[in-house]
Order: C-alpha cells, then structure tokens, then sequence
C-alpha cells in the first residue's frame, strides 16, 4: 500500500470508464448500463485517499459532463457527494468483506439516482425513464470485478 | 456505526472535509445554473469539448468498425438483394422526381406571375452521424463531421422524411445537433393543409413531438401532416416535420394540445443531411409566401396539393406513399 505501482492506471481507469458509458447500446440495454465512472471513482477514493478526494472526483465529474453532453456539474455534484460518504465511512468500508463493500456501493448508487433525480426535478428537466433504477443493481454486481481487476493492476501480481 | 479507529482523532479532518464538501456542492450547483440558464457558459462549453472531442472518435469506433466488417462480410445474395431494394427505390424515387420537376417549373412560372421571390434549390451535405451514446435525457446527436467539412452553427439537419433539428455546436471535426425532439426545442411550422402557423415543441423522448395551443376553431385534424413555417429565419420552410397522432383540450379548455409523429426517424439511420445555409434568402422569401396564405408545400406533399380539400380517404395516400418509399432506403441499412 506504499506507493502505486502503476502511475497511469488513474487516468486509464477514469477514461477507460467514459469510454463505456459513451459505447452506443442497443435500447434495451441502454437502462441497465452501469455507472462505471462511479465505480471507478469509488475504489480510487476507498484505495488512494491521499491523491483522490473530493476535488478529483468534481474534476472527473465535470470531465464526463462534457463527455456525455449532459447538464454541467451535474455528475460532478453527484460524484462529490458519494466519494464525501466514501470518504466518511473509508475506515469502515476497507475492512468489509468484498460481498459488503458492494452492498454499500449498491446503497450509493442508489443515492446517486436520487441525487441525479432530485437535481432534473429542480431544474425542471426530463426525469429518467423508471427503467434506468435498476442500473444502480448491476453496478453493485460489477463492483466486485471491477475492484479486483483494479486491485490486480494497482498492486502486481502478488494481488 | 462501530468506531474503528476512534473518529475523536480526526475531529479537525472532519470539519474541513465538510466544509470542502460544501464549497464543491456548491461549485457544482453554480455550474448546473449557470448551464440551465445559458448564456456566457455556451462559449466555454464549446471549447472545452475540444477535449472530449477524441473520447468521442474511440467510442464511436467499434460502431464504426461493426459496420466495416458488416460490409466486408455480406454475402453476394445479401449485395444482390440489397441491389434490388436500392435499384426499386431509385425507381420510385426517379419517378416522384420527373413528377416533382414538373411541378417545380410549373412553381416557378407561377411565382414568376406573382413577383415573389425566388425559393432555392435544395442544397445539402451528407455527414454519418458519431455512434455514442449521450446522456438519455437529452436528444442530441454528435456528427463526425465538424468545422472542417464547412458545418457551421444554425444549419438545419434533414434526413429522407423530414426535419431532424438543428446543429447547436462545431468543433474541428464534431457537430452536436439538438434534435427537435429536445425539451429545449421548438420550431414554428404551418399545418400543410391549411396554413395554420403554430409551433411544435420537442418532449424528451424521440417518437413524439407536442403542438401547443391549437385554437379551438383552426381546423387540425388528426393525420394532418405539419411542415416547418420558415418564420423565425432559422429553419427553411416546407420540410416535413411530423403528422398529427391525437388532439386533447388542454388544462384551460381553450385550446388543444397536439401529439405529432416525427416525420424524421430521429433513432435510426447512419447519416444526415446538413442544409447549406441560405437562411437570408429564404427569411426574405418566406414572410412573402405565408402573408399571402399560400402554404409551403413539402416536397413529399406535392402530389396532394392540387386537390387540398380533397375527402379524408385520399388524403393518405402521398404520405403512406412515403412511408412505404421510406424503410426501402433504409432496409439495407441494419
């Protein structure tokens, strides 16, 4: 845990992250796609406190805003408010056997939904088809690979 | 919540964390209304998607590389079949054209007669849309064709059945279109008929468009075709832009509320068309043609112009006519 082997794999990992929330879906699949930036940001914030907090996830945010052509600040608020409980609950959330973390990652999604529906109601913008709330499920089942891959990458083979 | 590692230690952390938070909520809540309301924000968007711009080319690059190998790997039955399809749809298309040309010169020598102005040719720039998927609340397209190719902003985009919306931002080598199914969107059109002006307004999603305050007494019927009035001077007149689905008094009872079909298929097909812009000498044209109650006609309704108050049953013959001539240049798409 001293120091990251691999320098490159944050900002592989974060574009790597747009990239699939960019890849066109059929549209049935298109509700289910998972926040995978989310994802992303929540291990680096779990795993690297010292260079990811608060700042690097309203960067990103702002980043996939542009990327999606969507509200901007918009995913930076969201994102500011999970890696902020993240941040919170980090002591706890690192001890918790892999099948908790992704309970709690699954909760945040969630909160995330409200978050994103909260802000379309205020501005008065379209909501989201009732469809998109089981994106938050899928994320949670991705959690644990995705955690492991990075794991993987981030600290060599010996895993 | 078991304390671990005693949360007594960071007790300073924990204030400045909150305040941090605080200062980035609020950071971002400025930026959503700023970006909500417009206005000196657009500019720096549109620079700064100058950096997205490459995100955008590799995402879009396994549609694009489906659609190599998709070619490269159809069978000579398929090209055959395809060939066929295409060389039916030429033909129809061929024969609406000579009819069409007979009613442009006859259009002309009229227009001549009445000293109006002259409506230009049809002048357009086909660019294969960038396959990404954009945030779902919003209906925009990203064009792999930027301010290179000659794409500038407030270029009306058409596809083969009528208006799709309108280009809202160039980089180098992307364009974004608002589509007219946005929420943001509306665009002033003429009900083909009969020459009412009303104005249509996109909902948010892809297969309706809204017609807000009907007067009770204009005369829209379900199945009327709508087509863009050219008022305003941003959209040219007389391309289609849906046909009637339902009528409903709204919320005041004083009018009606229109449901209308996009005459555009706005979820489907590889490219689009950019009109050339020739707004200047259209909006010059356009009042002219409207203020003498003569309607635009779209090219697709020509052939039922002569006959505009013709019984409902014949009525939808052109444009099932159209709809049919439509998947058959489509079909080899997919």
């Amino acid at each position: 845990m001293s120091r990251a082997r691999n320098p490159w794999l944050l900002p592989l990992s974060v574009v790597v992250a747009l990239l699939l929330g960019l890849l066109p879906l059929p549209d049935l699949l298109r509700p289910l796609r998972p926040y995978w930036l989310a994802l992303v940001v929540a291990y680096w914030v779990i795993e690297d406190p010292d260079r990811v907090g608060l700042g690097f996830a309203f960067a990103m945010g702002l980043l996939a805003d542009l990327a999606f052509g969507g509200l901007l600040g918009e995913q930076a608020l969201r994102l500011v408010v999970m890696a902020f409980i993240l941040q919170r609950f980090r002591a706890q959330l690192r001890f918790f056997p892999l099948s908790q973390q992704a309970l709690a990652i699954g909760g945040l999604l969630v909160n995330d939904r409200v978050v994103s529906a909260a802000v379309h109601f205020t501005l008065g913008e379209p909501q989201l088809p009732w469809s998109f709330w089981w994106a938050p499920l899928l994320g949670m089942l991705l959690w644990g690979p995705v955690f492991l891959l990075l794991d993987t990458f981030r600290l060599g083979r010996r895993g | 919540m078991p304390a671990y590692a005693g949360p007594s230690a960071p007790r300073n952390g924990d204030i400045a964390g909150t305040l941090r938070l605080l200062a980035y909520l609020a950071l971002a809540i400025a930026l959503i209304v700023l970006d909500h309301r417009g206005g000196w924000l657009a500019q720096i968007r549109a620079r700064s998607e100058l950096l997205v711009q490459p995100l955008w080319w590799v995402a879009g690059a396994p549609a694009r590389i489906g659609d190599e190998v998709r070619d490269n790997a159809s069978t000579r039955a398929q090209l055959a079949a395809e060939n066929g399809v295409l060389r039916n749809a030429l033909l129809i298309s061929g024969a609406r054209l000579s009819r069409l040309q007979a009613a442009a010169a006859e259009n002309a020598r009229l227009r001549g007669l009445l000293g109006a102005g002259e409506r230009g040719g049809l002048d357009v720039q086909l660019a294969p849309i960038l396959d990404v998927d954009l945030d779902p609340t919003r209906q925009r397209l990203i064009l792999d064709a930027g301010s290179r190719d000659g794409v500038e902003v407030g270029q009306s985009v058409i596809d083969a059945g009528g208006l799709l919306g309108q280009i809202t931002g160039v980089t180098a080598g992307t364009a974004t279109v608002l589509l007219i199914t946005d929420p943001d969107h509306a665009v002033p059109v003429v009900v083909a008929r009969n020459g009412v002006r009303l104005v249509a307004y996109g909902k948010g999603r892809s297969d309706r468009l809204e017609l807000a305050n009907i007067p009770l007494s204009s005369d829209v019927k379900i199945g009327d075709s709508i087509v863009t009035s050219g008022l305003g001077g941003r959209f040219p007149a007389g391309f289609a832009v849906g046909t009637v689905m339902s009528l409903q008094p709204d919320d005041s009872r004083a009018f009606l509320v229109g449901q209308l079909k996009p005459a555009a298929q706005l979820d489907r097909g590889r490219d689009v068309l950019l009109l050339k812009s020739r707004a200047d000498s259209r909006a010059a044209a356009t009042p002219a043609t409207s203020a003498t109650g003569h309607p635009p006609v779209p090219p697709a309704a020509l052939p039922q112009a002569p006959q505009p108050e013709s019984t409902s049953p014949s009525t939808p013959a052109p444009t099932r006519a159209a709809a049919t001539t439509q998947p058959a240049q489509r079909a080899p798409k997919p």
